[in-house]
C-alpha cells in the first residue's frame, strides 16, 4: 500500500444557492481543488462522488457521468463512480478514492462531494432524510429523523450523562467558529439562550440543535505521497480511513447514547495512524444534532463517557481554547450541510488547517486533525486522519 | 405513494408485531428477520416465528413538532422507543396520551391505529402504536 496525499482542496459558499445547479457547484468545487494542486486536468485518473439523493432532490440519477461530463473528465474517459451511504456519503467517497490511490490502481484522484437540496420543500427534504434510518420501522412509523436524535438526548439527560444546556452548547461552538468561516452558511455567533428558546423539532431538541438544509459542494485532489512534490509545496498525508458499520435502526442496539460504528471506526484509524485520540488538536464531527456532536467527541476518545457536555459548554472545543479544537469550519450547523459535500468539506477544513491556511480559525501548530462522518443513525461512519508534512 | 403490495407483505408486523426468534441463540428479533447476525450460518434453518409481548416500558421518547406530511394533522404528536416486557425495542408513536405526563419508565401498550394514507383514494396503511397502559 502506497501513502496518500492531499495535494488540493476547494469548497463553494454552503446555503441556499437558488442561483446554482447541482453541476455548478459541484463543478466549481472542483475547479478550485483542481487548481490548488496545479493540475492541468489531464493527470486526473480516477473520480469519486459523494452524494446521498440527487435523485430524490433534484430527480437526477447518475451523478458520476455527469460530473465526468461537465469536469471534461469524459473527454479523457475517466472513470467516476458515485458514491452513496447517507449523510457519511462523503466520507465514504474519499475513503474509496484513497484506497484507489493506496493500492496503485489510480494515481491522481478528483474527490468530489454534493447536494443540491433547496430545490424541494421542506417537508419533502426532511423525508429524504427520515428515509436515511429504517424507512419501513422508523420513518414509515412517524419516528422522524429528529425524533430518533430526540431520543438519544432524552436518554442522555435521563442517564445524567448530558443536560440539555450542554447538548445545546455544542451549536454555540459551531456558530462560534462559523463567524469565522467566510464559505460557512451562517456567519454569526450565538449564545445558549438562543438553541435554548428556539422552537421545538423534537423535544428536547429545538431548530438550533439541528444542521440547516443546504446547498454546496466540496473537492480534493489525492495523489501517492511520493509524487505530491511534483504538483505542490501545499499538501498534507493522509495518515488513515477507516470505517465502520452499525445496524440501520436505532431501536436494534444494545445502547443509544454511544455510536459502535464511531468507537470501531476511530480505534482502526488511530491503529492505522499509530497515534491515540490525545495526539489531535484539531477534528471535524458530524454535528447533524447537537446530541450527534457531543456523543462523537466521547466515541473518539477525546472526553469519557459524560465529559464532553462539560467541556463544549466551558468552550474548551473552541479555538485555541483546549487540548482539540472542534469543527472550526462551523460545523454541519453552522458551515451547512449540504448531504453528500459535507464529509470532503471536513476533510478540506482538516487539510487547511495542517496547511496552516485557515486564516482566523488556523489551529496553532497543528500536527494531527481528524475528520468523522456519519451516515444515517450512525449506521456508516468514517473517520480519517491526515497530518501536517 | 405507496403500493398496496409493499403494504400488504407487512400485515404481520406492522399489525401483530410479528417477529422472528432464532432457536440457535434464543435472540428474538422485530422485525422479522429470516437471517440471525448473531449465529450467521449456524442459525440458517432454525429461524421461528415470534409474537413479540404488547406491553412494555417507555425507553425514551421526544414530542415531535416538525411532523411529515402524512402525520401533519397530528402534530405535535409523541414518539417512543418501547421496551416490551421480553426485552424487544420497537419505535412507535405513543397516543391517547397527556403530552406533559410522558415519561420514560411509563407503562404502555400495543394498538392497532391508522398510521396514514395516500390520498383520497390511495392506499391507507395500518399499524401499531402505543396508548398508556393503566
Amino acid at each position: 500500500m502506497r501513502d496518500v496525499a492531499i495535494i488540493g482542496v476547494g469548497v463553494t459558499k454552503f446555503g441556499e444557492l437558488w442561483n446554482k445547479s447541482f453541476r455548478a457547484i459541484g463543478i466549481e468545487a472542483g475547479m478550485k481543488a483542481m487548481e490548488d494542486a496545479n493540475l492541468s486536468g489531464n493527470e486526473v485518473d480516477g473520480i469519486f462522488v459523494g452524494n446521498m439523493s440527487a435523485g430524490r432532490f433534484i430527480n437526477q440519477q447518475h451523478i458520476d457521468a455527469l460530473i465526468a461530463d461537465y469536469s471534461g473528465m469524459a473527454t479523457n474517459h475517466v472513470p467516476a463512480t458515485r458514491v452513496e451511504a447517507g449523510d457519511a456519503s462523503g466520507g465514504v467517497a474519499f475513503r474509496q478514492a484513497v484506497m484507489a490511490v493506496a493500492s496503485g490502481m489510480n494515481d491522481v484522484v478528483l474527490v468530489g462531494g454534493a447536494e443540491k437540496m433547496t430545490d424541494l420543500d421542506d417537508t419533502s427534504i426532511n423525508a429524504i432524510m427520515d428515509s436515511t434510518a429504517d424507512a419501513e420501522w422508523e420513518a414509515g412509523m412517524g419516528v422522524t429523523f429528529a425524533g430518533l436524535h430526540a431520543m438519544i438526548a432524552q436518554r442522555m439527560i435521563h442517564d445524567g450523562t448530558a443536560t440539555r444546556e450542554e447538548i445545546a452548547s455544542f451549536a454555540v461552538n459551531s456558530h462560534f467558529h462559523g463567524a469565522l468561516n467566510p464559505n460557512a452558511q451562517f456567519r454569526k455567533a450565538i449564545t445558549l439562550d438562543t438553541v435554548l428558546r428556539s422552537g421545538p423539532v423534537a423535544t428536547p431538541l429545538g431548530m438550533f440543535d439541528c444542521a440547516p438544509i443546504s446547498d454546496g459542494a466540496a473537492s480534493v485532489v489525492l495523489c501517492p505521497l511520493e509524487d505530491a512534490k511534483k504538483y505542490t509545496d501545499s499538501y498534507v498525508k493522509v495518515s488513515a480511513v477507516a470505517q465502520a458499520s452499525d445496524t440501520l435502526s436505532l431501536s436494534q442496539r444494545e445502547d443509544i447514547t454511544t455510536y459502535g460504528a464511531t468507537v470501531a471506526a476511530a480505534q482502526r484509524a488511530y491503529q492505522q495512524a499509530g497515534i491515540t485520540a490525545q495526539d489531535i488538536q484539531v477534528a471535524e464531527v458530524h454535528d447533524n444534532y447537537t446530541v450527534a456532536g457531543i456523543m462523537a467527541l466521547q466515541d473518539l476518545g477525546f472526553y469519557k463517557r459524560g465529559e464532553a457536555g462539560k467541556a463544549v459548554l466551558e468552550g474548551r472545543c473552541q479555538v485555541g481554547a483546549g487540548p482539540v479544537a472542534v469543527n472550526t469550519s462551523g460545523g454541519l450547523k453552522a458551515r451547512g450541510h449540504p448531504i453528500g459535500a459535507t464529509g470532503v468539506a471536513q476533510i478540506v477544513e482538516i487539510a487547511e488547517q495542517l496547511r496552516g491556511s485557515a486564516d482566523k480559525r488556523q489551529v496553532e501548530n497543528a500536527k494531527y486533525g481528524l475528520a468523522q462522518s456519519s451516515g444515517g443513525m450512525g449506521s456508516a461512519v468514517t473517520v480519517s486522519i491526515m497530518e501536517a508534512i | 405513494m405507496s403500493t398496496v403490495a409493499r403494504e400488504w407483505r407487512e400485515i404481520p408486523g406492522r399489525y401483530n408485531l410479528e417477529g422472528t426468534k432464532c432457536e440457535n441463540c434464543g435472540s428474538i428479533f422485530f422485525p422479522a428477520r429470516d437471517f440471525c447476525p448473531k449465529c450467521r450460518r449456524a442459525g440458517i434453518g432454525k429461524i421461528s416465528r415470534y409474537d413479540v409481548c404488547r406491553r412494555g416500558k417507555v425507553f425514551s421518547f421526544s414530542i415531535v413538532h416538525d411532523a411529515p406530511d402524512f402525520n401533519n394533522m397530528l402534530k405535535p404528536y409523541v414518539v417512543a422507543m418501547v421496551q416490551t416486557d421480553d426485552g424487544v425495542m420497537v419505535s412507535a408513536q405513543l397516543v391517547d396520551v397527556d403530552l406533559d405526563k410522558v415519561a420514560i419508565g411509563m407503562p404502555v401498550r400495543a394498538v392497532l391505529r391508522k398510521l396514514s394514507a395516500d390520498g383520497a383514494s390511495g392506499v391507507i396503511r395500518y399499524g401499531y402504536k402505543f396508548v398508556p397502559d393503566e
